[in-house]
């Protein structure tokens, strides 16, 4: 008996009992679309978090911050700490060849920074505020949209401008999306701390692929309608979607030589030749060499440093790793949920064989008379489980769109689920393996069947 | 040599410890081209004997040779493929599959027996032919009457060219006058030369055959060949004996 016969009589055993056969399918297409949906908010998740991550700079940036704590056995030399200063960074440029950019940055905020920007009546409060080089620009994956970055000449002259991101735009001089009018605040006049400063450029918006297409969605949806423009989306959220981009777009850049002169004089610490630098921002040239690159980069300040340990290294690779983890632990979860609906689809289908096969007694006992085998009946009902599971498995995969948007609806729109088709094939051959395991016990009991007893059962 | 070769057949079932010999040292020749029936009273043994003459059932012991193939000892498989190949059976209940078309049902042998769907579909239509329903290959079996059906089940039988016919009470579900159109049916295959053993408990139904075998208690009662005891001219005419 052909493969081919064997599955069109199990379509039409499947097709006589229709009703039948789509809810026992009902187990097999919840497994697969919640399976598909499951990997596709994994997928997703993890696409948002790869992009904050290089939105952050990625796993080639290296930063190096001052750690004025000396370890237990150089305590007695705590006196001597500098931190890092200005001359790491022309050592490091000197004579760290795997890295290059060496960028130093002075930080004004986090706790005890009460940095606030001004302009007429609204203030800003920024998430990064930093003197710092116009190499910092590349370091952290800034791009310009507006204007320029401020050079080497504003920074030599420390002369009082800033570059802002879009987030400080919007708080100070409202949100164009909100206000339907675009502003280009380069040119205006800012108060940081009380002290003017030029705006010379803004960044552009950074935000993720997913937070990106809803904001469009939202712009065209509010040019339809007519009236005052309002926010009335209960979804939408503050804008920026994922932390890193919010972050990003609250950045406030001056020059490095600016911050020192201009908004540290009173704090009052050394001459700005040696000032302490918050963080020393450098790219490895080849990630594969980030262990060694940290090593030189350890030797080359072990030097300047006099042999003291008041530098930390931090990179990225901390948070890739925690990404990793995340996934992992997202997809077990979810792949475990998706695996029971799976085995209660199998279940039902061996169930619905069980009771199908002991309807067909009769129909065995003919089929073995006229001379089908043990194995021909064992494939026949078999394949009549597999091709029961594989309808159930094509019909979840459609259905898996609708579920996927279901889900997209409520989750967290920063991480909009993505389908890939490595997820479909996975679940459909899920499905099969379902199809196989739920029928081996029933196509074995019906294959079993003595033909005499099989044709005298009523 | 004889089609079928029974030697000291014993077949004997365990029901509760207590032993049951459904049949006890049957020996039997049937010739090719014969038509025999066998008879005997329910529990007689008639039926095991015609499930091991089928190769439906293995016997305990003997030796059972069908077309020079000794096959007391053979798999299920190898079963299978001589019920496929060399036996065709039509039953009290017809046994036709309620879900396929008359076409479908005679094709049934021989979807087993590998052929291509268009050899499958003449050999069905020209089996039909035979029994006079090539007009209603693509009726459900449930619309047609009892003698019909019984036809279709005919059909099936006789599609594989089978060396040896069962009829297991193929008039018992009938009334009279179909049964006799059932057995003038076999009769004919009879003149045209193919095998058949009719298994009845109806003395009358068993005369229709110039060789009758009587069981009884799992033993060989009687073996009357009509046609070598001078008994029935017409039918040793008709035998060409």
């Amino acid at each position: 008996m052909n493969l081919l016969n064997v599955i069109a009589t199990g379509l039409r055993e499947i097709w006589a009992h229709k009703f039948r056969s789509l809810l026992t399918m009902l187990g097999i297409i919840l497994g697969v679309s919640s399976l598909v949906a499951m990997s596709a908010m994994v997928k997703g998740l993890e696409l948002g978090l790869k992009e904050g991550l290089a939105a952050m700079g990625g796993l080639e940036k290296i930063r190096v911050e001052s750690q004025l704590d000396l370890p237990m056995h150089q305590r007695h030399l705590q006196d001597r700490v500098t931190g890092v200063t200005m001359p790491d960074v022309f050592a490091l440029q000197q004579s760290a060849p795997l890295v290059h950019t060496v960028t130093p940055s002075v930080d004004l905020w986090g706790r005890g920074s009460r940095t606030v920007l001004a302009y007429k009546d609204k203030t800003a409060r920024p998430f990064t505020f930093s003197g710092t080089w116009p190499s910092a620009l590349e370091i952290n994956e800034h791009v310009i949209e507006y204007g320029r970055m401020f050079n080497e000449v504003d920074n030599d002259l420390a002369h009082p401008v800033c570059v802002i991101g879009t987030g400080i735009r919007d708080q100070l001089f409202g949100d164009p999306d909100v206000t339907g009018q675009t502003v280009d605040p380069v040119g205006l006049t800012i108060t940081i701390n009380r002290q003017p400063f030029t705006i010379v450029g803004m960044f552009q918006h950074y935000e993720g692929e997913a937070a990106r297409q809803e904001r469009l969605a939202r712009i065209a949806e509010q040019k339809k309608k007519s009236g005052p423009q309002r926010n009335d989306n209960p979804w939408s959220r503050a804008k920026g979607g994922n932390f890193a981009f919010r972050l990003k777009n609250n950045t406030v850049y001056i020059p490095l030589n600016t911050m020192l002169l201009n908004l540290q004089s009173g704090t009052n610490r050394m001459a700005s030749a040696n000032a302490r630098l918050s963080t020393l921002y450098m790219k490895v040239k080849d990630i594969d060499l980030l262990e060694t690159s940290l090593q030189q980069v350890r030797n080359v300040l072990m030097m300047t440093h006099g042999g003291l340990e008041d530098f930390a290294f931090r990179t990225d690779e901390d948070w890739a790793s925690e990404i990793t983890n995340t996934i992992r632990d997202a997809r077990v979860s979810g792949g475990i949920i998706a695996a029971i609906s799976l085995i209660v689809g199998g279940i039902g289908i061996a169930n619905i064989m069980l009771a199908s096969i002991s309807e067909r007694v009769r129909e065995i006992g003919i089929r073995k008379s006229i001379g089908a085998t043990t194995s021909d009946i064992f494939v026949q009902i078999l394949v009549e489980s597999v091709v029961l599971a594989m309808l159930g498995g094509l019909l979840g995969l459609g259905t898996s769109y609708a579920l996927t948007n279901l889900v997209g609806k409520f989750a967290a729109s920063d991480n909009s689920p993505v389908i890939t088709l490595g997820a479909m094939a996975f679940a459909f051959a899920a499905s099969v393996a379902v199809g196989i395991a739920a029928g081996l016990w029933p196509a074995m009991k019906a294959s079993r069947l003595h033909p005499i007893q099989a044709l005298k059962y009523d | 040599m004889p089609l079928v070769e029974l030697r000291d057949i014993r077949k004997i079932y365990h029901l509760g410890g207590e032993e049951i010999r459904a049949l006890d040292g049957v020996s039997l020749d049937i010739a090719e081209g014969e038509f025999c029936s066998i008879i005997g009273p329910s529990g007689s043994g008639k039926s095991t004997l015609m499930h091991i003459l089928g190769c439906l059932d293995s016997p305990t012991s003997g030796t059972l040779k069908l077309d020079g193939l000794e096959i007391q000892n053979a798999s299920q498989r190898q079963l299978a493929g001589i019920r496929n190949q060399k036996i065709g059976f039509v039953f009290q209940f017809f046994n036709l599959l309620p879900k396929l078309n008359v076409l479908q049902n005679v094709e049934l042998p021989m979807v087993y027996s590998g052929f291509t769907r268009r050899q499958r579909r003449e050999r069905a239509l020209e089996a039909l032919r035979q029994v006079e329903l090539d007009n209603r290959s693509k009726h459900r079996p449930s619309q047609l009457s009892g003698g019909q059906q019984q036809r279709v089940a005919i059909a099936r039988a006789i599609v594989n060219n089978p060396r040896l016919i069962f009829a297991d009470e193929p008039t018992g579900n009938l009334d009279s006058h179909t049964g006799e159109l059932i057995l003038d049916m076999f009769r004919r295959f009879h003149r045209e030369g193919r095998t058949i053993i009719l298994v009845t408990h109806d003395p009358e139904i068993a005369a229709v055959t110039p060789r009758r075998i009587e069981i009884r208690d799992g033993k060989i009662a009687q073996n009357i060949d009509r046609r070598l005891a001078g008994l029935d001219r017409d039918l040793a005419l008709a035998a060409n004996i």
